[in-house]
């Protein structure tokens, strides 16, 4: 649980103002935006995921930086993707 | 070149190994700590030691959240978990974790519902889907996770649900830091802070460690780079009689936090006057609590845990490890009694304590790196 991902904004979702759909490695989940409410966060952005919740917002390099040291972790990544995999927020 | 490959940037990271041994006063002896878990993990993974001259040392600190969960609590949770009715949520690290009266793991075997989740807004799910049982999530973790363990109970109390509740065990970093620097056991020369800890407090909070402990601060970032840059910036600093707090990772870490995630913490939780640390003993206001405006949400009010305090076993030396006083191969059994399938310790359970991440990469990258870096 201690790993914070990298994911896409997707797609927001105006019936449920706290979340937002955030991609992956390919998997689209809801992931909750609340700590980010000051930041106006849309889709396109990147953010880091931590348990659920987007921590942070991060710029794409960033993002594409820190998935290819996650990559290289091996199985504690694909231990945290399953988990988020296995996630159904509401 | 294998390993050095593995760097975004090799030609960087035999730049800043340059730079660092060039830095280092080889009439002296260094020593850093670096207090994050994740940052652990990086160190073993990558081989950063053999990128280091033989005069400075990185010792490993205490934040991992997992590892630093006294076996007390743990026996609380299970205790709950036997009560009739009940579903008790938590991240799958716990799982294995220890406690007087074995692990999760164990008491599911002895028939608790005990389910594994990715978010506290599962377990909240959990509670939805389940309105007869009373649903509890063990919350563990630093400023890191506290938000969003906040964000759930609001969203709870929202909701007006009357069957979810949490274990607190929530920790604060700043008092196990200054805990380490008020103990004589260890003579630390500077710090690398842990960056998503800081995603949340900022770094104004360690600036405690310069001005009353003299005691330089860096936050880093999760890369190896990272690492070997923040390495060099307290060294600079040291060369020059300088004493500050400095972010490495500014391309994450805003200097004042995230004030949001702040207020939902306090929105929700308080101080508890003090927390056992596996490890580190008693500390005063080191962990958090459900406020009182929250009672319906304390699974500590819910149900009356025993709180009973756990002798570690008497073979463990995670304490030492936690405080950075042992090496993880200087414990008496690691990696014969003590290995990641029969945790005897907590450091040896998840994948962020000191003792899981060198058995799992260190006894071979060790040696190997260095061979990369002298022919470099």
């Amino acid at each position: 649980m201690c790993l914070a991902i990298p994911g896409q904004i997707m797609e927001m979702l105006p019936e449920r103002p706290h979340l937002a759909l955030v991609e992956v490695s390919g998997v689209r989940r809801s992931v909750n935006i609340m700590m980010l409410a000051d930041e106006a966060v849309k889709p396109g952005d990147w953010v880091l995921i931590h348990v659920g919740f987007a921590l942070a917002k991060i710029d794409e390099q960033e993002a594409k930086a820190s998935l290819a040291l996650l990559a290289a972790l091996g199985q504690a990544y694909a231990d945290e993707l399953k988990a988020f995999e296995d996630s159904r927020i509401e | 070149m294998r390993f050095v490959d593995e760097f975004r940037d090799p030609e960087m990271a035999r730049v800043l190994a340059r730079e660092i041994a060039r830095l280092a006063d080889p009439r002296r002896h260094y020593k850093f700590m670096e207090v994050c878990g994740g940052h652990t993990h990086t160190i073993y993974k990558h081989g950063i030691e053999d990128y280091l001259p033989p005069n400075l040392t990185l010792v490993h600190g205490p934040g991992c959240p997992v590892c630093v969960i006294p076996m007390g609590r743990v026996d609380d949770a299970v205790h709950i978990a036997a009560q009739p009715e009940v579903i008790l949520t938590s991240f799958g690290d716990m799982m294995r974790v220890p406690g007087g009266r074995g692990s999760f793991l164990d008491a599911t075997a002895r028939g608790a519902d005990i389910r594994m989740v990715y978010s506290p807004l599962d377990a909240l799910k959990v509670a939805r889907q389940n309105p007869d049982k009373q649903v509890v999530f063990m919350a563990i973790g630093f400023e890191t996770t506290a938000p969003s363990t906040a964000l759930t109970v609001l969203q709870a109390a929202q909701e007006g649900m009357r069957n979810f509740s949490i274990f607190c065990n929530h920790v604060i970093i700043l008092p196990a830091i200054k805990a380490i620097l008020d103990s004589p056991d260890l003579r630390l020369d500077g710090f690398i802070g842990p960056g998503h800890v800081s995603t949340v407090i900022g770094c104004r909070p360690y600036e405690f460690m310069t001005r009353d402990f003299h005691k330089p601060m860096v936050i880093a970032g999760f890369e190896p780079l990272d690492i070997l840059q923040a390495i060099y910036m307290l060294l600079r600093q040291l060369a020059a009689g300088r004493c500050e707090v400095e972010n490495q990772y500014t391309r994450v870490v805003p200097w004042d936090g995230n004030r949001k995630a702040l207020q939902v913490i306090h929105e929700v939780m308080e101080l508890r006057p003090y927390f056992e640390w596996r490890g580190l003993g008693f500390i005063s206001h080191s962990a958090l609590k459900v406020r009182d405006t929250f009672t319906d949400f304390d699974a500590e009010r819910r149900f009356a845990v025993p709180g009973v305090r756990v002798t570690d076993p008497k073979a463990c030396q995670c304490g030492e490890v936690l405080k950075g006083v042992l090496k993880p191969w200087e414990c008496k059994v690691f990696g014969t009694a003590c290995t990641p399938e029969t945790p005897i310790g907590t450091c040896m359970v998840s994948s962020e304590g000191a003792c899981a991440a060198y058995y799992t990469y260190g006894r071979f990258t060790r040696t190997r790196v260095r061979e990369v870096v002298e022919t470099a």
